[in-house]
This record gives structure tokens, C-alpha cells and sequence, in this order.
């Protein structure tokens, strides 16, 4: 008994490699500030959100959902909404964006997890174009021009976010508290289960789990975590808009955690920090950004499976 | 003129034509899709670009060469098969043995590049492309005016659907076809050069597509994203019919662009959103899918 126990928290407890890595990044996001340019760095914080929220569906529950950019974008919407019209403060106005992600996660989950495979992300990708269609069509997102000019307000009443230095405080706490939730849940018994449907769901379904409830709630953590990436962004940029909630989004994201790192934990960080850069300097070109992450696409897919942070841990043999 | 629930007959039977219209290219995609998924178990997300490839083949063809819309209905599918063809054989072929969500990611990245290229090179404005001489005009039909290309567009994707479908349910390919899909290794066993057959298998849908494309290219505005967000919906018309039926697919497809055309006249917000709402309905009611098989 005392060994399994033993052997269980060991099971769980975080390796070393991991602890390492996390203080590095943790470290990098600290110092970063002093070399770069803060909404940069928050653009990154808030895309590395998304894609970890992302790869907790596809890289531990195997499901690839091709409309991600839903709930990324309507929490973005609403999170501006509610700081712009209703004048609800900032950490509230996050917290309705999150909900309402959360919500439309049980919704398209629920459908979603009906199929599987290949239906899957055709399913989440119809979906979400539907709601890319409410988004263009419903007053409130004022269309083509999208929510401007949000204000960032004050954190708990106090904290003033127009600040950048405390929004990017205040960005880097939501990024690392996420990422530590994330990691947990994927590191949980929870989180075990999660990995047996994805390596083979007929006999997890046959050692007596409820399966699609474990999808289920996988899918509303998943949608949950990308809620808080998109309110956080619509704070951050005081812009909520279409681009959020189309198609090309989800298509991002998914290059953003191919090229980090599927089912990597700290890969879909390193995925959007990569993207985030590159499309920064990409801007000049123009369309050809859209070339650009098809020619990522295809070499990640063809010879670059693993990502930036699977080649690195593959190569070093540690977990990361 | 008379009227239906409210509505002039003209407008209804009009939406009904244009819905009839979207169907048949609903059932040429999705039929694609369907002899693709079968043979490869892949979901080609290139499909809405070489549907536009299609499109820009047959302007191609009359801009640089002169050859007119019939030559463009025979060339293009052949032209953007053999580059579908060229395709399977660089790329998917190498992701036979893994997941299948590698292929999915692949042709979406090739959907991005094929997209990009062609939105630098001729923007986002579309390109007209006249009908065909012999097409023009139209027929009155006492209760509709029908223009005599649409006609055409309905009766020839239905003829093309029925004979892809005849091809593979009721030929000897179809059978060997049919027979790979259940079991490749044993159908090698017998001699028969399987991956050839998926190589071609591809190539003919994808030929479908294009053929789709050039069809299409005399009603909409040919343009780069012209098959981006056709195949979303095209997606969901897969969904509701279900891959595992031919015929399934072609009437899916045909139905549901009567659907969305009756939409359009009587709850014109709701024409985008119809087709996935109606997938919403069907998952909760049957997940399979109308003709689909249970998984």
C-alpha cells in the first residue's frame, strides 16, 4: 500500500526538468519587458493562453477542434462589452467573458463529442462559423468595425490598467496562474483518464469510464481557458473584432501548439512566442503571412511533427 | 403572378432555383469529399481551393489560350487533378500510416498557401466570367423566368453526380474500389495495385471539385476565397449526410440547398446559419448522420 502511494504521488508530482523549465520561462517573461515591447509580450502571454488551452484537448484528449477561435473571440466580445457599456471593472469583465466561453463549451461540446475523429473538427468548425455569422450580424459587435476604444479600467477599483506596466503585471499573473491550473489538470487523476481516451477510448470505455463525460469536461476546461486568453486580449488591445471569431483564428492556433509541441506542456508557449514573433515581422508583407503559416503547416506536418519543444525534449530525454 | 404563404411566386421559385443551384454544388463537393474520405480516410480541407482552382483554370483558359467554357469543363478537372494527383503523391501518401488529423492539418496548410498565392496575385475583388454563348437566355416558364444556364448547372451536376455514383456502386473499378476501402492489404493480396488506385481516387475527387469551380464560375464572381467558405458549409452538409453513402451525399447536398433557398425567402437572417443549425439538430438526433454508419 505505502509503495503505490508512494509511486502515485511520485506519478504526480511535477519532474524536474519541468520545475526548471517553468522557472526559465517564468524568468524570460520577467526580464523580457526591459528588451521588449510590452503589448508584444502581452500578445504573446495572451496567444500562449489560448494555445495551452488548445492543447489540452488535442494533445491529452486527442481531439482536434477546428473552431477555437469561438470562444476566444465571443469571450473577447463580451469581456469588452461588459468593460465598455455595462462599465463593469476589468477582473469582471474577464470573468463574463470567461463564463460566457464556458457556456458555449458545454453547448458545442455536447454536439461535438457525438462524432468522432475527423467529424469532430468539422463539427466545432461548422459551429464556429455559425457563431462568426451571430457575431457579424448581432448589434452589440458593431460588424466590421468591432468593439474600439475599451477601456481598461481599474484591477479590484485600484489598480489602474492603463498603466502598462501593471497591465503587463496583471497579464503575466493571469498567464502563469492558467498555466499552473492547466498543468495540474493535465497531471491529475483526471487528467490520467484524459490520456487513456486518447490512447485508445474503447478500452477506457470498457474499464468502466464514462467517457464522454470526461470529453465533455475536457472540452469546457479547454473552451474555459481559451475564454480567459480572449477577455484578457480584448483588455489588453481595447479591441474586440471579427478577426477573433473567424476561421483563420482557429487555424492559428493549431499551427501555434503543431509548431511548439503537441501534448507538450510547455510547446504550445513556445508555439505562440514563434508566431507571434514571426508575424511581427511578417506584417510588411501583407496576404503573404497566410503563405507563410501554409508553408509552416505543411513542414511541421510533414517533418517536424513533434514541434519546437517534442524535439527538444526528445533530443535531451527529459519530460517537458 | 399569384402567391404562396405571402410570398410572390417569382421570389419563391427563385430562391428555390438559386437554393437548387447551391445544392448541386453542395453535392458535387460533398461527393467529393465523400470518394476521398472513403479510399484515403483523409478530410481534403484543399477542396475549397481547388474548387476555386477550377474556377481560375477555366479563366485562364480563355484569357491566355481563347478556349471557351466547354473546352474549360473537359480541361480543368483534368488540370487540377493531375495537381491533386501530384499532391497525393508528395505529400499524403507520406501520412498514410499516421493519425488522420496529420492529413487534415496538411491540406489545411496547403489550402492556406494555395489561398494566399492567388488573393496576392488577383486581390479580393472577383473576376466575371461571361455564360456561354450557347447558354444564354432563358425559357418562361409561366410561373418563373428560368435562365437557361442555371437549368444547365442543375441537370448537369445531377447527371455527374449519378454517374460517379453509378461508377462506383454498380462498374468493376467501383467494386475494387469499394473492395480497397474495406481492406487494402487483401485487395493488394489480389493484385491489384492499390496505391495507384488511391492516387486516381484522389485525383477524380478532386476533379470533381474543379468541375464544381468552372460550373460555378459563370454564377459568382471567380475569387480566391470563393472556396474558402463554401467548404465550411460543404463540411456540415458532410456531417448531417454522413460520409458512409454515395447516394447519401448527393441527396444531402440537394436538399439542403433547397433548405437554405427556402430559408432565404421566409427568415432571411437565419439563410447563413440554416445548414448548421440543422447539423446542430441532427447530431442531438441522430449522430450518425442521416446515411452515415455508426462508427
Amino acid at each position: 500500500m505505502a509503495l503505490s502511494v508512494a509511486k502515485s504521488q511520485a506519478l504526480f508530482a511535477p519532474g524536474r526538468s519541468e520545475v526548471i523549465a517553468f522557472l526559465v520561462m517564468t524568468a524570460i517573461f520577467v526580464v523580457a519587458p526591459m528588451f521588449a515591447y510590452p503589448v508584444f509580450l502581452m500578445k504573446v502571454l495572451c496567444f500562449g493562453l489560448f494555445a495551452c488551452a488548445f492543447n489540452l484537448l488535442i494533445g491529452y484528449v486527442g481531439l482536434l477542434s477546428f473552431g477555437h477561435a469561438l470562444f476566444f473571440g465571443w469571450a473577447s466580445y463580451i469581456s469588452a462589452h461588459a468593460a465598455k457599456v455595462w462599465g463593469l471593472s476589468p477582473e469582471l469583465a474577464i470573468l463574463a467573458g470567461t463564463v460566457t466561453a464556458a457556456v458555449l463549451g458545454i453547448v458545442v461540446g455536447a454536439l461535438a463529442i457525438r462524432r468522432q475523429g475527423i467529424y469532430f473538427a468539422m463539427i466545432t468548425l461548422a459551429l464556429a462559423q455559425m457563431m462568426y455569422f451571430f457575431a457579424l450580424q448581432a448589434p452589440f459587435t458593431h460588424g466590421e468595425d468591432g468593439i474600439q476604444a475599451v477601456p481598461r479600467g481599474r484591477l479590484f477599483g485600484v489598480i489602474d490598467l492603463s498603466n502598462q506596466t501593471n497591465m503587463y503585471v496583471t497579464v503575466l499573473i493571469i498567464f502563469l496562474v492558467c498555466f499552473l491550473l492547466i498543468y495540474r489538470i493535465i497531471n491529475s487523476p483526471f487528467g490520467e483518464v484524459l490520456k487513456a481516451i486518447r490512447e485508445n477510448e474503447p478500452r477506457t470505455i470498457s474499464l468502466g469510464y464514462q467517457v464522454n463525460r470526461y470529453k465533455l469536461m475536457a472540452f469546457v476546461l479547454s473552451a474555459t481557458f481559451a475564454g480567459v486568453a480572449g477577455a484578457t486580449k480584448a483588455l489588453v488591445f481595447q479591441l474586440a473584432s471579427l478577426t477573433d471569431v473567424d476561421w483563420p483564428m482557429s487555424g492559428e492556433v493549431v499551427l501555434m501548439t503543431l509548431v511548439g509541441g503537441l501534448g507538450t506542456v510547455f510547446g504550445p508557449a513556445a508555439g505562440a512566442f514563434f508566431m507571434v514573433t514571426l508575424e511581427n515581422y511578417l506584417t510588411t508583407i501583407g496576404q503573404w503571412v497566410f503563405v507563410v503559416q501554409g508553408v509552416i503547416f505543411v513542414v511541421c506536418v510533414m517533418v517536424f511533427r513533434r514541434g519546437i519543444v517534442g524535439e527538444i525534449a526528445h533530443l535531451t530525454q527529459v519530460k517537458l | 403572378m399569384f402567391q404562396i404563404f405571402g410570398i410572390p411566386s417569382q421570389a419563391l421559385f427563385g430562391q428555390l432555383l438559386l437554393g437548387l443551384i447551391n445544392g448541386s454544388f453542395y453535392a458535387l463537393l460533398s461527393l467529393g469529399l465523400a470518394v476521398i474520405f472513403g479510399m484515403l480516410n483523409v478530410i481534403n480541407f484543399t477542396h475549397g481551393a481547388q474548387y476555386m482552382l477550377g474556377a481560375f483554370t477555366a479563366f485562364f483558359l480563355l484569357q491566355y489560350l481563347g478556349l471557351g467554357y466547354w473546352w474549360a469543363i473537359i480541361i480543368a478537372p483534368i488540370v487540377v487533378g493531375v495537381f491533386g494527383m501530384i499532391i497525393e503523391r508528395l505529400f499524403l501518401k507520406r501520412l498514410q500510416n499516421l493519425d488522420h488529423l496529420y492529413g487534415l492539418l496538411l491540406t489545411f496548410g496547403l489550402a492556406l498557401i494555395i489561398e494566399g498565392v492567388f488573393r496576392n496575385f488577383f486581390g479580393s475583388s472577383g473576376l466575371p466570367y461571361a455564360v456561354p454563348l450557347s447558354l444564354q437566355g432563358g425559357t418562361n416558364l409561366g410561373f418563373m423566368f428560368l435562365p437557361n444556364y442555371r437549368a444547365w448547372v442543375v441537370v448537369f451536376s445531377l447527371v455527374v453526380c449519378l454517374a460517379t455514383w453509378f461508377l462506383i456502386e454498380r462498374t468493376k473499378l467501383g467494386a475494387y474500389l469499394r473492395a480497397a476501402t474495406e481492406n487494402p492489404t487483401l485487395v493488394r493480396a489480389f493484385g491489384i495495385n492499390v496505391p495507384r488506385l488511391i492516387t486516381v481516387t484522389y485525383g477524380v475527387g478532386v476533379g470533381l471539385a474543379a468541375l464544381a469551380g468552372v460550373m460555378a464560375a459563370p454564377i459568382y464572381n471567380i475569387s480566391p476565397q470563393m472556396g474558402a467558405n463554401l467548404i465550411i458549409v460543404v463540411f456540415a452538409v458532410v456531417v448531417i449526410g454522413g460520409m458512409g453513402s454515395i447516394m447519401g451525399a448527393i441527396v444531402t447536398g440537394f436538399g439542403l440547398g433547397l433548405i437554405e433557398g427556402l430559408t432565404k425567402v421566409f427568415f432571411p437572417q437565419a439563410a447563413n446559419t440554416a445548414i448548421f443549425v440543422i447539423m446542430a439538430i441532427v447530431l442531438l438526433v441522430r449522430p450518425a448522420g442521416l446515411f452515415g454508419r455508426r462508427i
